[in-house]
């Protein structure tokens, strides 16, 4: 029924390695993009003309660096960035610097994602913040933060299946992870059975992640029916 | 820079100028609010009182003009107006509570955080105002639990509870469903016996009459006439005054006789 390669594969644990390197590089990158793209998205947010902060050129360079990073396709964005890697890891081969590109990639999407997220929060709420004397400091982390915090949650989630998909195409050039197994050992030795496998965990993953994140955010989220401390 | 306050003077609006573009909204207003003194503007919608009054916690830019309190200029962008903030009160038409947060925690962020004082001292000063105003077993609730005159009740002992010099409300019924207009309008009658200072917008001319000191009616950005609750309301002296209550009363035509 399966293919030789497939079960030898299993055998060896070959897939189970798979599986955890792909949830393993997607987990770490998407944590490094958010350590970056969340400051960059409140400072995107924050110095827009409407912002609490607006500063004007502040937002159009940042904007612009963004945008740039964001238009260029994964997969060249990928070679174009291994002699930046090397200079950062050391390598332009493996884990490690698959882990670059995935930062250097998601890092602007992430940013985009938290600025949406943050312009969901009604303006009005900000305003009583502001009329109950909040500086901005406080503006960000007590209120803009915290209203945005399901909607949050909700982008990372899109954030992570979207770093998990380039941690596929990363695998390619010598990475780990289903990505490259389903190259190496499916299609270029001929064993579809073993890309499907590939296919079908990837999916599985991205469900898991999409479940948890859902779950979460729906917890966190007291607009609706979240709420648990219901008296 | 010495200013010596003027004594009894909470609020000084002096030659107020506000323009959205080309558009004037406020023009060349002057008005002093006193200690535990209670004005209520009213006016035509479009009239310029909201903008008014973010005006005069800087919610909104001015063209010209000053608003001080206390003597202290109130100025967009100064670096102590998160300061001069926590001392005016402002009610909104639509609550503007924050919805991921319980009325308590929406009540205690601003005293703890931007005036850091103690947790427990706010809890049960939170805590009394809310038994005060009727939702004292609202305090764990999310304000999608609670009606919209709840909501409102909440908001104002938030903005109590900041300990400000002055409260500006804006139409804080105008969203309501007329059964719980009276709880609201109860409750700042409450806050206008125990001598608060307060600038209150509103539609309700009954309420009006009830809790003004003083009535100021605006009209296209000016004030077009003041005086006392009883002056205004019962002998206007301006003809826009005069069509303007009238908006408020409702007259039928006699019956025709019937014909046979
Ligand atoms: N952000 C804004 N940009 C441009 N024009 C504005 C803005 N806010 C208000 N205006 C204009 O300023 C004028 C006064 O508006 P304002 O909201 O102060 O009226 P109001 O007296 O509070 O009316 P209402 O009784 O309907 O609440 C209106 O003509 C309005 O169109
Ligand atoms: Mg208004």
């Amino acid at each position: 029924m399966f293919s030789e390669m497939l079960v030898k594969l299993w055998e060896n644990g070959i897939i189970q390695m798979g599986i955890w390197e792909t949830i393993y590089m997607t987990v770490l990158s998407s944590m490094i993009a958010y350590v970056i793209g969340l400051p960059l998205g409140v400072i995107l947010h924050i110095t827009d003309a409407e912002g609490i902060y607006p500063l004007r050129w502040v937002n159009r360079i940042l904007g612009l660096f963004v945008n740039f990073f964001r238009s260029i396709p994964f997969i060249i964005l990928m070679v174009a960035m291994l002699p930046v890697a090397k200079l950062i890891v050391g390598v332009s081969l493996g884990n490690r610097a698959m882990i670059v590109m995935l930062v250097i990639a998601a890092s602007p999407y992430v940013a985009r994602m938290v600025e949406s997220s943050l312009k969901e929060v009604n303006a009005g709420v900000i305003e009583a913040a502001q009329s109950m004397g909040a500086n901005n400091f406080q503006l960000v982390w007590k209120v803009l933060l915290p209203e945005a915090k399901p909607s949050l949650i909700v982008g990372s989630v899109i954030s992570m299946v979207t770093i998990l998909g380039y941690s596929a195409m990363a695998s390619t050039i010598g990475g780990t992870g289903l990505g490259q197994i389903a190259i190496s050992y499916g299609h270029q030795r001929f064993n579809p059975d073993v890309t499907w496998c590939c296919v079908i965990l990837t999916v599985i993953i991205v469900q898991v992640i999409q479940e948890v994140g859902t779950w979460i955010a729906h917890k966190t989220d007291k607009r609706y029916s979240g709420g648990s401390a219901v008296k | 820079m010495g200013v010596r306050p003027v004594p009894g003077n909470v609020l000084e609006i002096s030659h107020l100028h506000k323009a959205y573009g080309q558009n004037t909204v406020i023009e060349d207003l002057s008005l002093t609010v006193r200690e535990g003194e209670v004005i209520v503007i009213v006016g035509p919608s479009g009239c310029g009182k909201s903008t008014l009054l973010r005006c005069i916690n800087a919610l909104e830019g001015n063209q010209g003009g000053e608003v001080r309190l206390h003597g202290e200029p109130v100025l967009k962008g100064s670096k102590n107006l998160p300061e001069i903030r926590q001392k005016i009160g402002m009610v909104f038409q639509n609550y503007e509570l924050f919805p991921h947060m319980t009325v308590l925690d929406n009540i205690m962020l601003a005293p703890v955080k931007a005036q850091g004082r103690k947790k427990n001292e706010v809890r049960e000063e939170a805590l009394a105002l809310l038994k005060r105003v009727g939702l004292e077993t609202k305090a764990d609730s999310f304000p999608r639990q609670l009606s919209g005159g709840q909501k409102q009740r909440t908001a104002i002992v938030r903005a109590l509870c900041m300990h400000p010099d002055i409260l500006l409300f804006d139409e804080v019924t105008a969203a309501l469903d007329p059964e719980m207009v009276r709880e609201v309008l109860e409750v700042i009658l409450d806050l206008a016996n125990q001598g608060k200072t307060m600038l209150v917008v509103t539609h309700e001319m009954q309420f009006a009459r009830a809790i003004a000191d003083w009535v100021v009616f605006l009209d296209d950005g000016r004030i077009c006439e003041e005086g006392t609750p009883e002056e205004f309301f019962d002998h206007p002296k301006t003809e826009r005054a005069k069509k303007f209550l009238n908006t408020f009363t409702f007259e039928r035509k006699a019956r025709q006789p019937k014909t046979i």
